[in-house]
C-alpha cells in the first residue's frame, strides 16, 4: 500500500491496480460508460478521465495503474469540460425520445447528463438513421440508441464466448451489429440477454410479451396459468423498492392473483421433476454405459450454444426438457385432463428471470399437436412492470400459498435459481437413487458461490462421480475444449448460460453490482437452510404425479411429454 | 530466380541451405574462404562487378517501374524498348529499377554503355523511345530529355565529357541517400545486386560477432528515432522487450502507411526490399523473436510481389528460415496484408489486425514491447526506420550520430508534393531548413505563385506558413509550429489554396477514418467536420437559423478541438484536430473571412464567390447555361447571357464552362 495525492489530499492505493479503483473505494466517483468489473479496460467512453501532474493529455482512470507520487485531479475544470463535452457529443447523435424509452428513468446517460448539468442541445448536426431489429424472440437492438461502449459486444465474446455482435463499418458511421447486418434471429445469439444488463441505454431491451398477456388476461374463454422460476422471487423485491436478497415468494403468488392469473404454479415443482427424470438419466447412463459427461439441459441459452458450436457433443446433453417446459407440458396434459379444461383453452405464462427462455418457448418440439406448451414468457422485469401497470401495491398484499398440484417444492428445486443448484439437488437425490439412503449432510459446499467454473469428486456408495458446474458459456467453452483435448474424469456437467445462474440471468434488473447478485444467492441458499422439505424424491406432489400419471422416471409417458431431443442447428456468425 | 551463387564455391565449401556456413555473406563478395584459390576469389570480384554494374558487357537500359512509373506510363515504355531492341536487333539488357525520387519526371530511362557512365533521362514516354534510344546507344544524348550521367564509381567507367552529373542536379545536391542510397539504381529483385552493394553484410556482422545487447546499445546509441511519426528511440524500444523473458516474441514491420500524400515506404520496398528486411532481420534477433510480420496495406500490390519476391531469395541463401548462418536463430517472415485502414498505422489497432480482429486501439500500458501481438513481447518498426539498420550497424553509431541536429539524428524521408516543381521522394539530413526541400530540392512553387504553407505529417499534422520556412526539421522543432515529423508527407500549398478547404479535407478523411472506438474522436470529429462545411456553404441557401449555428459552431471548434486532442484514447483521435488547429493558428484571418465577410480569399469554397457574366465578353453561346444545374442563367442565343443571383448555387460550373473568359467570380 502507498499513497497518492487526489484533489489535494493523500488516499490509500494498492499497487497493481487501475486508478478508477483506488478513487472509487476512497469514495470519489468519476463516471464512466463502458468500464466492466473483472474485465480488461478498453478506454473507449473516455469519460473517467482526469488530470494527472506531468501529463500532457488527461488521462483515462479506468486504464492507468497507480504509481507512487501520482497527483490527481479528479474534478479540474479541465476534466469537467471534457467529460461534459463527451456527453454532449453523444446526445447530440442520440435520439431525443426518453420518454418513449424502455429505459426512461433508468439510463445512464440519461442520468449523466443530468449530472453534470447538460441542459442544451449544443450540436445540431446529423444523427445517424438505423433500423430496429425485432427479428429476435427474445432481445429487440435499437442501434439508434447505442452509443458504443462495446459492453455488449465484449459480454458477448468475452463472457458468453459466443461473439454474435461485433463492431461493424468506420468512423461516424460506426455501428455494433451483426455478422453481414442480418437479423438476430439468424445469428448465432442465444439469446442469453447478457447484453441486455450490461447496456448502459436503451438500445438493447428485451422483446417485450405484456401485451399478450393482458390480452389473455381479458379473454374470458382462456384459463390463464402462471409459473414462475426459482430466480424471480429472490430478485422481483429489488425492482420494486426492496433490498436485493428479499425473498418476495408468497407476495408475488398473491400479486398474481390481482393480476387475474387463474392459477399461480411454482416452476420449483418441475425442477423437482426435473431431478428425478434427469437423475435417472444419470444413474442409467453410469450403469448402462451411456455417453459421458452428461451436461444438463435446463438453460435454453446453452442448449443454442451447443447446438450451433459443439454439435458433436449433443448426444452428451441430458434429453430432459427444462423446467419451464415439463411444467408447460404437465399443466396442458395432466393438470387439463384432471380440470377438464381443454389444452387449447390453457393460456400458460411463465415469468423467468430470462429471455432465451422466450426463444426455448417458441421451438417447435415444445408442444404437441400444434399447442405449445408456453403461450407466453415474461421477464422478472416486465413482471414489475405489469405489477406497476395494474396499480397492484405490494406492501398491502398478504402472502399466499401457491396452487396445488404445481405449487408443492422441495428447497432442492429452489436451488436451480443459483450457479451449482442443479448440480447440488442432483447430488442429494441421485445418493438416494444410487444407495437408497439419504445423504447425511445435504449441504454441498464443492458446488456453492459465484465462481464460474467449480468441481469435486463426489463419493455415492462404491462410486466416484466427478462433477464440474460452469456458467457463463466462455467457462463452458474452455471445459469443452478440455474435454475435447481427452480429458475424462468427469460424469456430470452443470451448465448455466448466465454467469452465475438464473440469479443473473438476462431478464433480471440491469445495472445491478456483483453484491445484488450475491445477496439474490443467499436468499436461495436461505430457503434451503430454512426448510424441512429439502429433497426433490420427497416432493409428495412428484411421487403423485409419477403414481397417477407418468408411471415411473423415463417411463414411455416421461419420454412423451419431458424428454426431448436437440439438433444441429446453422447460424450465420 | 537465377542460380544460388554459392553453388558455384565448389568442392572445399559445405555451405547449404539446411547448413549454413557463418562466412556466406563473405564468401559471396570475395569468393570462398575456405579455400586458397585467388582463381575463384578472381572470379567473384568479378562477379561482384557485374551486379553493381561497374563491367558491363552490352548496353544497359534501366528504366523505373515504380508505381510512380507504372502511372506515367512506364509499362508502355518498357514494351516499346523491347520492341526498338527486337526491331533493330539489339543486344541490350533492360532493367526494370524501383523510384530514384523524381516521380515528376516519370518515367525516368538510364542507358549505361559498356565502359561509360550511366546517363538519365526523364519523361521517357513510349513514343519517345525510338529517338532517345537511337542517339543514346551511340552516345549521343539529347538534351532536352537529359538528367544527367552518374558519376563514375570505379576506375574501369569513363564520364561523358560534356554532361552533368546527376548527384550535382538541384534535387539531388542537397539530399543525404543512406536509406533511398539504392533505390532506382538496382534491381529491386535481385538479392545478387543487394549482396554486391554490400547487403546483408550487417546481418552477417552482428550473427557472428554481436550479442542482441550490443546491437540493441548501438541502435541506441546511433539516436535513430522511430520514423513512423511519434519518433520514439528504436533502440530504447528493442531493450524493452529484450528484457521480457517469453517463450515467443514477435517483430513487426509497419508498411501500412496511410498518410493522404505519403509513399515513402512503397518506394523504399518497390526499390530496395532487402535493405527494409536485412533491418528487419537483425532486429529480431535483437529482441530475440523468431516470428515477424511485415504488415502491408493490400493497395501495394507491387511491393507486396517485390517483397515476396525478396523474403524467398533471402529464404534460398539461408538468410531467413532456420539457424540463418549457423548462429542457431531462426526467424519467419509472414506478409500480412492490411485492408487499409488509416488506424491501423496505430500499433496497437495494427496488432488487433495482425491478429485477425478488427483493427481498433487499446488503452496503454501494457505497451507492446511487453505485451503485444498474441499477448507477447513485440516490437514495431517502421520501414524507414528498418532501412536505417544496416549501415548503423555496418558504419557504427557515430557515423549515424554525426548528422542531424541535438536530438533527432541521421536523414528523414519526405514525400514532396502538392504546388512544387518537382515532387517525388527526397531525403535530407535532419537539420535541414524547410525552404531547402522546397526552393532548392523541390524548384519552388510553379506558375509564378506565391507558397503559402506546406502540410507536414498528413491528417495529424500541421501546416507550416511562410514565415516559419526556415524551421530546421527535426521532431522538436516541428511541434513548436504545431507540425509533426509524421511519417514524412509533405504537400505543398500556394496561394490558390484554402486553408479552412485544406483542414475541412483532412477533417473528412480522419472521421472517415476513426475506429468509432472512442467517444471524443468519433463524435467529435464528425462535428468538428459539419461546423467547417458549415463555414464553407453557400450564403444564398443559409437561413437564419442555419447563420445561428455557423456562429454557434464557431464557438465550438476550439474547444471540440481542444477536447478531442486531450483525451481521446489513440494518436489517430489525439492528433487529429491538429490541421483545424494549425491552420487557426496561421491563418485566422482565412478563417474570419469565411465567417464573417462570407468571401473565401483564395476562391476555392466556390458556394461562397458571387459569379457574374461580363456581357462584353460573352458571345452567348449557351454552353453556360446548359450547364447550369440551378437553371440561374438566362438570355437569347447569341446575345450576352445573365445570372438570376437568387436562383444561383455557387456551384462554379458555368466557371469552369464558359470558353469565352466571360463569367467572373467575386
Amino acid at each position: 500500500m502507498f499513497e497518492i495525492e487526489v484533489n489535494g489530499k493523500m488516499i490509500e492505493a494498492k499497487p497493481g491496480e487501475m486508478l478508477l479503483s483506488t478513487l472509487r473505494r476512497n469514495g470519489i466517483n468519476v463516471p464512466t460508460l463502458c468500464h466492466m468489473e473483472g474485465l480488461a479496460p478498453t478506454g473507449a467512453c473516455r469519460l473517467c478521465v482526469v488530470e494527472v501532474e506531468g501529463r500532457p493529455g488527461l488521462i483515462p482512470s479506468c486504464s492507468f495503474p497507480v504509481i507512487e507520487g501520482l497527483k490527481v485531479k479528479t474534478h479540474s475544470p479541465r476534466a469537467m469540460r471534457a467529460r461534459r463535452t463527451i456527453v454532449e457529443l453523444l446526445l447530440a447523435n442520440h435520439p431525443d425520445e426518453c420518454l418513449y424509452c424502455s429505459r426512461n428513468n433508468n439510463c445512464e446517460l440519461q442520468s449523466l447528463a443530468a449530472e453534470l448539468g447538460v441542459d442544451q442541445r449544443l450540436y445540431s448536426g446529423s444523427k445517424n438513421d438505423y433500423k430496429i431489429d425485432a427479428s429476435s424472440p427474445s432481445i429487440v437492438r435499437d442501434p439508434a440508441k447505442c452509443i458504443l461502449c462495446g459492453k455488449c459486444v465484449r459480454v458477448c465474446e468475452e463472457v458468453q464466448g459466443v461473439s454474435a455482435i461485433d463492431f461493424t463499418f468506420r468512423g461516424s458511421s460506426s455501428i455494433v451489429g451483426t455478422a453481414f447486418g442480418q437479423g438476430l434471429n439468424v445469428s448465432s445469439c442465444v439469446n442469453c440477454g447478457q447484453c441486455i444488463l450490461v447496456c448502459p441505454t436503451g438500445a438493447l431491451s428485451e422483446r417485450n410479451s405484456i401485451k399478450d398477456v393482458l390480452a389473455a388476461l381479458e379473454d374470458p374463454s382462456k384459463t390463464v396459468v402462471v409459473q414462475h422460476a426459482p430466480a424471480v422471487s429472490v430478485t422481483l423485491g429489488e425492482l420494486l423498492g426492496l433490498k436485493p436478497g428479499k425473498d418476495v415468494m408468497g407476495i408475488m403468488t398473491a400479486a398474481f392473483r390481482k393480476l387475474g392469473f387463474d392459477k399461480a404454479f411454482d416452476t420449483c415443482f418441475t425442477a423437482d421433476l426435473t431431478i428425478m427424470e434427469e437423475g435417472s438419466e444419470l444413474v442409467q447412463r453410469i450403469k448402462t454405459g451411456g455417453t459421458l459427461p452428461m451436461f444438463t439441459s435446463c438453460s435454453p441459452g446453452w442448449i443454442k450454444f451447443i447446438e450451433q458450436f459443439y454439435p458433436e457433443y449433443l448426444p452428451n446433453v441430458s434429453s430432459c426438457k427444462s423446467p419451464q417446459q415439463m411444467m408447460g407440458a404437465v399443466i396442458k396434459s395432466y393438470w387439463a385432463e384432471k380440470t377438464g379444461v381443454d389444452p387449447r383453452d390453457i393460456y400458460s405464462v411463465s415469468i423467468m428471470p430470462c429471455t432465451a427462455k422466450k426463444f426455448e418457448a417458441g421451438r417447435p418440439e415444445m408442444g404437441r399437436g400444434g399447442v405449445p406448451d408456453i403461450d407466453a414468457v415474461l421477464t422478472t422485469r416486465e413482471l414489475a412492470q405489469m405489477i406497476r401497470m395494474r396499480g397492484v401495491d405490494i406492501h398491502a398484499l398478504e402472502p399466499e400459498d401457491a396452487d396445488t398440484p404445481f405449487g408443492e417444492r422441495s428447497s432442492a428445486g429452489k436451488l436451480f435459481g443459483a450457479t451449482g443448484g442443479v448440480m447440488e439437488a442432483a447430488i442429494r437425490s441421485a445418493y438416494y437413487l444410487i444407495t437408497g439412503e439419504e445423504l447425511e449432510h445435504l449441504k454441498v459446499t464443492a458446488v456453492r458461490g459465484l465462481k464460474g467454473v467449480k468441481e469435486a469428486k463426489v463419493k455415492i456408495g462404491d462410486l466416484e462421480v466427478g462433477v464440474a458446474v460452469v456458467s457463463g458459456l466462455m467457462n463452458a467453452r474452455e471445459l469443452i475444449e478440455q474435454i475435447k483435448a481427452g480429458r475424462n474424469d468427469l460424469h456430470f456437467i452443470e451448465v448455466m448460460c448466465c454467469p452465475g445462474g438464473c440469479i443473473s440471468g438476462g431478464g433480471q434488473p440491469v445495472g445491478v453490482s456483483v453484491d445484488a447478485v450475491q445477496a439474490r444467492m443467499r436468499a436461495l441458499y436461505q430457503i434451503d437452510r430454512d426448510e424441512d422439505l429439502r429433497v426433490s424424491h420427497k416432493n409428495k406432489w412428484v411421487q403423485r404425479l409419477y403414481e397417477e400419471f407418468l408411471g415411473e422416471p423415463l417411463g414411455h409417458k416421461s419420454h412423451e411429454l419431458l424428454h426431448t431431443k436437440y439438433n444441429k442447428r446453422d447460424v450465420i456468425f | 530466380m537465377s542460380e544460388l551463387l554459392f553453388n558455384r564455391f565448389g568442392e572445399g565449401c559445405w555451405h547449404q541451405t539446411q547448413k549454413p556456413c557463418p562466412d556466406l555473406v563473405d564468401c559471396l563478395r570475395e569468393g570462398p574462404k575456405c579455400q586458397q584459390n585467388e582463381e575463384k576469389k578472381a572470379e567473384y570480384a568479378k562477379l561482384m562487378a557485374v551486379y553493381r554494374r561497374d563491367t558491363i558487357a552490352k548496353p544497359v537500359i534501366y528504366l523505373g517501374m515504380g508505381t510512380c512509373g507504372l502511372g506515367a506510363g512506364a509499362g508502355k515504355t518498357l514494351a516499346a524498348i523491347k520492341a526498338y531492341l527486337n526491331e533493330k536487333a539489339i543486344d541490350a539488357d533492360v532493367v526494370e529499377v524501383g523510384c530514384i525520387g523524381m516521380c515528376s519526371a516519370e518515367p525516368l530511362m538510364d542507358v549505361q554503355l559498356p565502359g561509360r557512365t550511366r546517363v538519365g533521362f526523364t519523361h521517357v514516354t513510349e513514343d519517345k523511345v525510338a529517338a532517345l534510344l537511337d542517339g543514346a546507344l551511340k552516345g549521343e544524348f539529347d538534351r532536352e530529355a537529359l538528367l544527367g550521367q552518374l558519376k563514375p564509381q570505379h576506375d574501369g567507367i569513363k564520364a561523358w565529357d560534356d554532361l552533368p552529373f546527376m548527384e550535382d542536379h538541384d534535387f539531388f545536391k542537397p539530399q543525404t541517400r543512406w536509406v533511398l542510397v539504392n533505390c532506382g539504381l538496382i534491381d529491386p529483385g535481385s538479392i545478387e545486386e543487394y549482396i554486391s552493394r554490400g547487403g546483408y553484410t550487417a546481418l552477417a556482422k552482428v550473427l557472428k560477432s554481436m550479442t542482441q545487447q550490443e546491437v540493441c546499445a548501438e541502435v541506441e546509441t546511433s539516436g535513430l528515432r522511430g520514423r513512423g511519426g511519434a519518433g520514439f528511440p528504436a533502440g530504447t524500444k528493442w531493450k524493452f522487450a529484450l528484457r521480457e523473458s517469453s517463450n515467443q516474441k514477435y517483430f513487426i514491420c509497419n508498411a501500412d502507411e496511410g498518410d493522404p500524400g505519403a509513399f515513402m515506404d512503397r518506394a523504399v520496398i518497390e526499390g530496395d526490399p532487402h535493405r527494409m528486411l536485412e533491418g528487419m532481420i537483425i532486429g529480431a534477433y535483437a529482441i530475440g523473436a523468431d516470428k515477424a510480420y511485415v504488415y502491408i496495406r493490400a493497395e501495394y500490390p507491387l511491393a507486396i510481389k517485390r517483397l515476396a519476391a525478396a523474403i524467398e531469395q533471402a529464404k534460398a541463401y539461408g538468410l531467413l528460415g532456420e539457424n540463418i548462418l549457423d548462429s542457431g536463430f531462426n526467424l519467419k517472415v509472414i506478409i500480412k496484408q492490411g485492408a487499409g485502414a488509416f488506424v491501423c498505422g496505430e500499433e496497437t489497432a495494427l496488432i488487433h489486425s495482425v491478429e485477425g480482429k478488427r483493427g481498433m486501439p487499446r488503452p496503454r500500458p501494457p505497451f507492446p514491447a511487453v505485451s503485444g501481438a498474441f499477448e507477447k513481447p513485440t516490437i514495431i518498426n517502421n520501414v524507414e526506420t528498418l532501412a536505417n539498420i544496416a549501415s548503423i550497424i555496418n558504419n557504427g553509431a557515430s557515423w549515424f550520430n554525426a548528422i542531424g541536429t541535438e536530438r533527432s539524428k541521421g536523414t528523414k524521408v519526405f514525400a514532396l508534393s502538392g504546388k512544387v516543381n518537382r515532387t517525388g521522394l527526397v531525403e535530407v539530413a535532419m537539420g535541414t531548413t524547410v525552404r531547402q526541400i522546397i526552393e532548392e530540392i523541390g524548384g519552388g512553387i510553379g506558375n509564378g505563385k506565391a507558397f503559402k504553407a506546406v502540410q507536414m505529417g498528413g491528417p495529424s499534422g500541421g501546416c507550416i506558413p511562410q514565415q516559419h520556412m526556415d524551421i530546421e526539421i527535426d521532431y522538436d522543432s516541428l511541434k513548436k509550429v504545431g507540425a509533426i515529423m509524421g511519417s514524412g508527407g509533405m504537400v505543398v500549398m500556394d496561394e490558390d489554396n484554402c486553408m479552412v478547404d485544406v483542414a475541412k479535407f483532412f477533417m473528412d478523411f480522419i472521421q472517415r477514418e476513426s475506429c468509432g472506438k472512442c467517444i471524443p474522436c468519433r463524435e467529435g470529429t464528425k462535428r468538428m467536420l459539419e461546423i467547417l462545411k458549415a463555414i464553407t456553404r453557400a450564403r444564398r441557401t443559409e437561413g437564419g437559423f442555419q447563420a445561428l449555428e455557423r456562429f454557434k459552431g464557431i464557438m465550438y471548434l476550439q474547444k471540440l478541438a481542444e477536447v478531442i486532442q486531450d483525451c481521446s484514447l489513440c494518436a489517430l483521435g489525439q492528433t487529429a484536430p491538429n490541421p483545424v488547429l494549425s491552420t487557426l493558428r496561421w491563418f485566422h484571418d482565412e478563417y474570419e473571412a469565411h465567417i464573417f465577410d462570407r468571401k473565401c480569399p483564395a476562391g476555392v469554397c466556390t458556394e461562397l464567390l458571387i459569379y457574374d457574366i461580363d456581357a462584353e465578353k460573352c458571345t452567348g453561346c449557351t454552353a453556360c447555361a446548359t450547364q447550369c444545374p440551378a437553371e440561374a442563367i438566362m438570355g437569347k442565343p447569341k446575345t450576352p447571357h445573365y445570372i438570376v443571383q437568387d436562383k444561383c448555387i455557387g456551384c462554379g460550373s458555368c466557371l469552369t464552362t464558359c470558353r469565352f473568359d466571360a463569367i467572373t467570380a467575386s
